[in-house]
């Protein structure tokens, strides 16, 4: 009964090992349209995690919420959407996206901007509280005091950069549906996992998902790590 | 914490309780009747066909609930090996030869035929239309080598990918090196995602004629048949029980298999095969194998059927049988 797992996990280290070059490219893949993504949600994240978590305006709580809620969208919702919008048929069809992997990398900064805005913003408006009070009495000016916020919080920052990373490259509806899972094109990780087990070809699944998670885990020590040398 | 927060969430907590409690009562009220999974071609199900059978199948026999999973033929027989499914309807005789040589299905029957068609973009790029299947295939490479043709290919083991690479083999080329250029995409997923795909990218594609109408129907896609029904794109549909001796089927989930397969081979279950879609399209989808056989009307089809799907002249060598009753009389 455990023969076929045990089997599968044996080809699979074979296959790590022998360093298959579509297992590479599909790592590869994986980590450039999550990696891509967050950068491109940096694009607005930040200045808009900087707006919320600095200043005070009306209906701020709201556009708080908003982002928090989104924290949790499903992926095959956002997917969905975008599909319908990058369609030829669509109002974003002229951009030619659908089905590319730059469509992925587009789909998961959507995905991936109500983690950095939340995270980023907390982080600032803890700052700001024992911060600026100090900044002021020593005489800076609003701008200057911003700045130093923002590098007291830079931090915070790098983590929910981290965070938007892991789950942009664990992530598979946006994939699947967005990018359509062609070969050596727009297969990713996570889509080649959902085929390759739906094939049945288990050692195959079992190897990506092994790559998978020892990225995610490796990131994720590395960060703790730099954080301890770090105090 | 506020009094009125503790009423919100005990009255939630309330109301989760009673909808589970709730839940639970329904579904043990619900009759116990016989599960027939069934794995399945997309094109079957894809099409809406599969819900025809299903309503008119248990309104016939109301104690058998049957299910399909869309899959395509190769993933639809693994799932079978697997015992994940009881029976496959499928449409490579190749693989469905492999399935009984492994002892793992029995009581093969052909239960309907249709094309495949090579669709294209509306403005063809390639000019291929009007060619046969083979030449056709020859310029797409031609056109697709220079960036001017994209070839969406199922890339996911059904019964359609299977006859796609047969097709590429026959024009001399072979459909996993293909894969590497760029012009060639592999979707791997089902025939209207890959349908979706070729209309997006403006690629042609292999299809049964089913799926392409009925995309077309829906909006989908917006493509033209640009290389049509031939000898060479012969689609053949088959059914195929599980074996219970190999595979852990039960008597009854068996037995159920068997008056599925007995109720598409009956008059009633081939009428509803010549009856899907012919309001709507105009034709049938999936034409009934049993009814052009009866009528003998047309015998060179009916020869090409042979050839094509039928293994040393039968559609179910004796030793793949098992149980069949009167089946094969």
């Amino acid at each position: 009964m455990f023969d076929v797992i045990i089997d599968a996990v044996e080809k699979a280290f074979q296959l790590i090992f022998s360093g298959d070059p579509e297992l590479l490219a599909t790592a590869s893949r994986s980590i450039y349209v999550a990696g891509a993504g967050t950068l491109l949600a940096c694009l607005w994240s930040i200045p808009i995690a900087v707006l919320l978590g600095l200043y005070s305006f009306r209906g701020k709580w709201l556009i708080k919420s908003l982002f928090n809620a989104m924290l949790g969208v499903p992926t095959v919702a956002l997917g969905l959407i975008l599909v319908m919008f990058l369609s030829k048929s669509g109002p974003a069809g002229f951009f030619d996206l659908l089905y590319t992997i730059n469509g992925i990398v587009v789909g998961q900064a959507l995905l991936v901007t109500p983690i950095i805005v939340s995270f980023t913003s907390s982080a600032l408006a803890e700052t700001d509280v024992q911060l600026r009070d100090l900044a002021r009495t020593l005489g800076a000016s609003h701008l200057q005091t911003n700045i130093a916020v923002l590098r007291e919080a830079m931090w915070a920052t790098v983590l929910s950069l981290i965070s938007a990373f892991n789950r942009g490259f664990g992530e598979l509806g946006i994939a699947l549906m967005v990018g359509g899972n062609i070969a050596y094109v727009t297969r990713v990780l996570t889509t080649s996992i959902s085929l390759e087990s739906a094939k049945g070809d288990y050692s195959f699944a079992v190897a990506l998902a092994i790559i998978l998670v020892a990225i995610v885990v490796s990131i994720t020590v590395l960060v703790n790590l730099v954080e301890r040398l770090r105090q | 914490m506020k009094k009125i927060t503790k009423i919100a969430v005990a009255a939630l907590i309330a109301v989760i309780a009673v909808a589970l409690v709730a839940y639970v009562y329904i579904e043990s009220t619900k009759p116990q009747r016989q599960q027939l999974i069934v794995s399945t071609t997309t094109s079957f199900y894809e099409t809406g066909f599969l819900d025809v059978v299903k309503d008119n199948f248990e309104a016939k026999y109301p104690d058998i609930n049957v299910s399909f999973i869309s899959q395509g033929t190769g993933l639809a027989i693994q799932t079978a090996m697997r015992g994940d499914a009881d029976m496959i309807m499928v449409h490579d005789p190749a693989q469905e030869l492999k399935f009984l040589q492994d002892g793992y299905g029995v009581n093969r029957k052909v239960i309907s035929y249709n094309f495949f068609v090579i669709v294209g973009p509306n403005d063809d790029p390639a000019g291929i239309k009007g060619l046969d299947p083979i030449d056709a295939l020859k310029k797409i490479k031609e056109y697709g080598d220079d960036g001017n043709a994209v070839w969406i290919s199922r890339g996911d083991g059904s019964g359609t990918h299977a006859k796609e690479k047969r097709l590429w083999t026959a024009a001399g080329y072979n459909a996993t090196e293909l894969a590497k250029l760029p012009w060639y995409l592999e979707r791997g997923a089902g025939m209207t995602d890959t349908l979706k795909m070729a209309y997006e990218k403006d690629g042609y594609t292999l299809a049964d004629l089913a799926s392409y109408l009925s995309n077309m129907k829906t909006g989908n896609i917006n493509m033209d048949i640009v290389v049509e029904a031939s000898k060479d794109l012969l689609n053949v549909y088959a059914v195929i029980a599980n074996n219970p001796q190999k595979t852990n089927l039960t008597a009854s989930n068996f037995d159920a298999s068997m008056k599925y397969i007995e109720y598409l081979t009956s008059d009633e279950g081939q009428e509803l095969f010549a009856t899907f879609g012919v309001d709507t399209f105009g034709k049938a989808l999936f034409s009934p194998y049993l009814q052009l056989l009866n009528s003998g009307s047309d015998p060179d089809l009916i020869t090409w059927i042979y050839e094509y799907a039928y293994f040393s002249g039968s559609e179910c060598p004796e030793q793949y049988r098992y149980q069949a009753g009167d089946l094969y009389t």
